[in-house]
C-alpha cells in the first residue's frame, strides 16, 4: 500500500487514523474550551476514540518515560499531584490528567492535548495518570504501567463500584497480569490493599504511617476490619481512620508488613502537615502544606511511588513542600474578603476526614453541605447515614443544605443535631446564603459531593474572580 | 421517662451497608423526641439472642461476604428470633437481613445460606452476569398512608411464598424480583424490605408505626398514643424521592456489582 504524505510526516509508529483523531480531538477540545464548556475534559477523548479506537494506545506506546497509574478509593487526585510535584523538583515534565479525567476518555483527551498536531509526544517525559478504580483494568491493558500505587479502598458509590469485593477481585486480576518487572506500592495500612501483593509477579512496596499517636476514634463507616481469610476481627495497634491502621489478625496471624516508606513523629496543624519521612536511604522531615491524616497518607502514596521509580529522597522533600491543594480538595478561596474553604466529600470515609480537620479547627463552624446525585457522585445518597456529622454539633454557627438532594441532606443533618437554616436546590443560593450567614472573619466551610463541587467551585470562581477550573487545575 | 423500648440490633458491624444505620438514628430521634427511652443492644456473633427481651428487632444490607458468615450463627439463633417474631415482636430487615430472614438464599456463587424462615420467601442470585435491581424505588403500602420512598441495590431476587404478604407494591423501580411488583414482605410485625435510603427517615410513617408496635409489644393496652412531630422536613424528602424515581434507569448501567446481595 503507497503511503501517504501525511503517514511519511508522522513520527514512526503513528497511523494516519490516528493523526486524523488526533486533529478532531484537539479541535474539538479547543472549541470546547472556546464555548466555556468544562474544559474539554472528555469530549475530546471521545471523539478520537471514534475515529480511532486504538488512540490511547498509540499515543501511549511512544511514552518511555516511566508510566505511573495512582488508583483507589480516596486521594487518587492529591497523590498524583503531590507525585507530579516530587517530579518536577527533579527537572521531570510529567504527564498528567487531572479534574477527574480518570476514565479512559479523560487518559485520551490528556494524551491528545500533550500530543502535537501530528501525534508525537515527548518519549522522555514520564506520565502520572490517576485511574477510576473501576477502569484500571483496561488503563492497564492500554498503557502498560511500570508503577501502579494504590491508596485504600472503601466503601463507595455501590451503585456504580458494586460492593468493595467485587472491586478488590478486579484489582487482583489486573495485577495478576503485570510483569515482574512493574512495580505495586501499596498501602501497608489497609489490610485490603495490602492483600493484593498476593498472585502478582510485580514487585512489591509498601508504605504506611508508624505513628498510633495519630489514632482516632472508630468510626460508623468502617466495615472492613475483619480478615477475610478466617473471618476473625482484626485487632489494631492503632486505628487511623475507617479500616486503616497498625492490622493484625489474630486467627490466622496475618498482619500489617513492615513499610518501605513510614511516616513517624506526625504533628497535625491547622493549615500543615509534618512528619518523619523514612525511606531506606534515611530520614528525613517533610513539610506538608496540606491538612489531615489522610494526606500524610497521600504523601507516603507518592513517596513510595517515588522510591519505585528510583528518586531520590531530596527531590520527595522538595516535592511534598511544595504542593498544593488539588481542585475542590482543601482549596480556599477568598470571595469579598470571606474566606471559603471546599473539602469535597463523596463517600463516608473522605468525608469523615473532611469532618475531623474542621471540628480540629478554632471557633464556631459556617457549613454547607451540598448533595448531588449525578452517577459521579453516585445516585444512591444513603450513604450520607454512615458520616459521623453528629461531631460537629453544637459547634456550627450556621448549617446550609443544598444540592439536587438537599432534602435528605437537611433531614440527615436535622438527625446530627445540625438543623439546616437554608434548604435549597440551589447551590449557587445554598453558598450565597452561607456567605451572608458566616460570622464575620470566619472561614465558610463548603462540603460538595462531586457534581455539586464543579457547579459550587465555578459559582465561587465568578465570584473570586479566579479562573475557570481546567484553567487553574493544570498548574500545580 | 416513663417508658422505654428496647432495640436488638444484629450484627451492626457487618450488616449495615447503604446507611442502614440511619434507621436506627430515626428510630431513636422520634422516641427522644417524645420522650420515649430507647435501649440498643448490639447483638453480634457469638452473642446469645433471648426472644424475650426485645420489642424490636432491627437487621440490615451486607454483602455476600458478610452474609457468608453470619449465617452460621444466624442459624443458631433462627429458632429463638422465629419464637420472638411469633410473640409479635416488631422486625425492620433491610437487604441482605431480608433475605437472611427469608427460608433461603442462593448466592451468585450458587451457594446456598440457610435463611431464619421469618418470611415464607426465597431469594436466588441469578448469578454474577445478571443486572442488578439498582436504583430509587416508590412503593404503596397498606401499611402506612404515604408512599414508602427509598433506594435499592441487590442482584438477589426473592419470591414470596403462599403464606407471605408483601409489605408493598411498586410503582417505580423492581423490588422482590422485578417481575411481580411486589415488594419486601411481612409476617405478623415483621417487615423485610429491598429498601435503603436510609428507609426510615424518610418514610416516618412507617417509623412511628414501628414504634408503636414495640411500645404495644412492651405495654400491651397500656402502651402511649404517639404524639405527632413537625416532619415538615420527613415529608418535603419523601415527596422529593416521588420526583426523582424517574431516573432509575441510571443505575442500572453499573459495572462490577460481583459477589453482592
Amino acid at each position: 500500500m503507497p503511503t501517504t504524505a501525511g503517514e511519511r510526516a508522522a513520527p514512526v509508529g503513528i497511523r494516519l487514523r490516528t493523526v486524523a483523531a488526533v486533529l478532531a480531538g484537539k479541535a474539538a477540545g479547543s472549541l470546547a474550551r472556546r464555548l466555556g464548556r468544562g474544559g474539554g475534559t472528555a469530549l475530546p477523548g471521545l471523539l478520537a476514540e471514534r475515529i480511532e479506537p486504538q488512540v490511547v494506545r498509540r499515543l501511549a506506546g511512544q511514552i518511555r518515560g516511566p508510566r505511573v497509574l495512582v488508583t483507589g478509593t480516596n486521594g487518587k487526585t492529591t497523590t498524583s499531584r503531590l507525585l507530579v510535584s516530587i517530579l518536577r523538583a527533579a527537572r521531570h515534565d510529567p504527564i498528567r490528567n487531572g479534574a477527574g479525567s480518570n476514565l479512559m476518555r479523560g487518559i485520551a483527551a490528556t494524551l491528545l492535548r500533550e500530543a502535537d498536531l501530528r501525534g508525537g509526544l515527548a518519549p522522555e517525559r514520564p506520565a502520572v495518570l490517576e485511574i477510576d478504580e473501576a477502569t484500571l483494568l483496561m488503563a492497564v491493558g492500554e498503557l502498560h504501567p511500570d508503577v501502579i500505587v494504590f491508596t485504600n479502598l472503601f466503601r463507595d458509590q455501590l451503585d456504580r463500584y458494586g460492593e468493595i469485593d467485587a472491586v478488590a477481585e478486579v484489582w487482583r486480576t489486573t495485577l495478576g497480569l503485570l510483569p515482574a518487572e512493574a512495580t505495586v506500592v501499596l498501602n501497608a495500612d489497609d489490610p485490603l490493599v495490602c492483600g493484593l501483593q498476593e498472585g502478582t509477579r510485580a514487585r512489591i512496596l509498601t508504605y504506611g504511617i508508624d505513628d498510633p499517636s495519630v489514632a482516632g476514634a472508630a468510626e460508623h463507616a468502617a466495615d472492613s476490619r475483619w480478615c477475610p481469610r478466617c473471618g476473625r476481627d482484626y485487632a489494631y495497634d492503632a486505628l487511623y481512620f475507617g479500616h486503616i491502621g497498625l492490622w493484625r489478625c489474630p486467627g490466622c496471624g496475618d498482619s500489617r508488613p513492615t513499610p518501605d516508606a513510614t511516616a513517624t513523629s506526625i504533628d497535625l496543624s491547622d493549615d500543615a502537615a509534618r512528619f518523619t519521612l523514612t525511606l531506606p536511604e534515611g530520614k528525613r522531615t517533610i513539610e506538608l502544606p496540606l491538612v489531615g491524616l489522610y494526606n500524610v497518607a497521600n504523601a507516603l502514596a507518592a513517596a513510595g511511588a517515588a522510591l519505585a521509580m528510583g528518586l531520590a529522597g531530596e527531590y520527595v522533600g522538595a516535592g511534598l513542600a511544595a504542593a498544593t491543594p488539588a481542585f475542590g480538595r482543601q482549596e480556599r478561596l477568598n470571595v469579598n474578603g470571606r474566606e471559603v474553604r471546599l473539602l469535597l466529600g463523596k463517600n463516608p470515609a473522605g468525608l469523615n476526614q473532611a469532618l475531623h480537620t474542621i471540628v480540629a479547627a478554632k471557633g464556631e463552624k459556617n457549613l454547607v453541605f451540598l448533595l448531588n446525585d449525578d452517577i459521579a457522585d453516585g445516585t444512591d445518597v444513603s450513604w450520607i447515614w454512615d458520616v459521623d456529622y453528629e461531631m460537629l454539633a453544637g459547634r456550627a454557627r450556621t448549617v446550609i443544605a443544598g444540592g439536587q438532594r438537599a432534602e435528605d441532606m437537611a433531614l440527615r443533618l436535622k438527625y446530627a443535631g445540625l438543623p439546616p437554616a437554608l434548604v435549597t436546590h440551589d447551590i449557587a443560593a445554598a453558598l450565597q446564603g452561607g456567605l451572608l450567614r458566616s460570622g464575620e472573619g470566619e472561614p465558610l466551610y463548603v462540603l460538595p459531593t462531586y457534581t455539586a463541587m464543579l457547579e459550587a467551585r465555578e459559582s465561587l470562581g465568578r465570584w473570586a474572580s479566579a479562573g475557570h477550573y481546567w484553567e487553574r487545575d493544570d498548574g500545580i | 421517662m416513663e417508658y422505654e423500648i428496647r432495640i436488638a440490633h444484629l450484627y451492626p458491624n457487618l450488616m449495615n451497608i447503604y446507611g442502614d444505620r440511619g434507621n436506627l438514628l430515626c428510630l431513636r430521634w422520634r422516641c427522644e423526641a417524645r420522650d420515649i427511652g430507647v435501649k440498643v443492644e448490639e447483638i453480634g456473633i457469638g452473642h446469645y439472642f433471648d426472644s424475650e427481651s426485645y420489642d424490636l428487632i432491627l437487621i440490615g444490607g451486607g454483602q455476600d461476604r458478610e452474609q457468608r458468615r453470619i449465617a452460621g450463627d444466624l442459624a443458631e439463633k433462627g429458632e429463638r428470633i422465629r419464637a420472638a417474631i411469633e410473640r409479635d415482636t416488631p422486625m425492620l430487615a433491610v437487604c441482605g437481613g431480608y433475605q437472611l430472614m427469608g427460608r433461603e438464599y442462593r448466592t451468585a456463587a450458587g451457594d446456598v445460606l440457610p435463611g431464619v424462615g421469618v418470611f415464607d420467601a426465597v431469594t436466588v442470585h441469578p448469578g454474577e452476569d445478571a443486572r442488578r435491581c439498582i436504583g430509587n424505588v416508590v412503593a404503596e403500602s397498606t401499611q402506612v398512608d404515604a408512599p414508602l420512598v427509598g433506594f435499592e441495590n441487590h442482584g438477589g431476587r426473592t419470591y414470596l411464598g403462599p403464606a407471605a404478604r408483601p409489605l408493598a407494591r411498586v410503582t417505580r423501580g423492581n423490588g422482590n424480583n422485578g417481575e411481580d411488583r411486589t415488594e419486601g414482605a411481612v409476617h405478623r410485625n415483621a417487615y423485610g424490605t429491598y429498601l435503603h435510603g436510609s428507609l426510615l427517615p424518610k418514610n416516618p410513617r412507617f417509623a412511628d408505626r414501628l414504634i408503636a408496635l414495640a411500645l404495644e409489644h412492651r405495654y400491651g393496652a397500656d402502651a402511649p398514643a404517639l404524639s405527632p412531630l413537625d416532619d415538615a422536613l420527613e415529608l418535603s424528602a419523601n415527596v422529593a424521592a416521588r420526583a426523582l424515581s424517574g431516573r432509575t434507569w441510571r443505575g442500572q448501567a453499573a459495572r462490577g456489582g460481583r459477589s453482592s446481595s
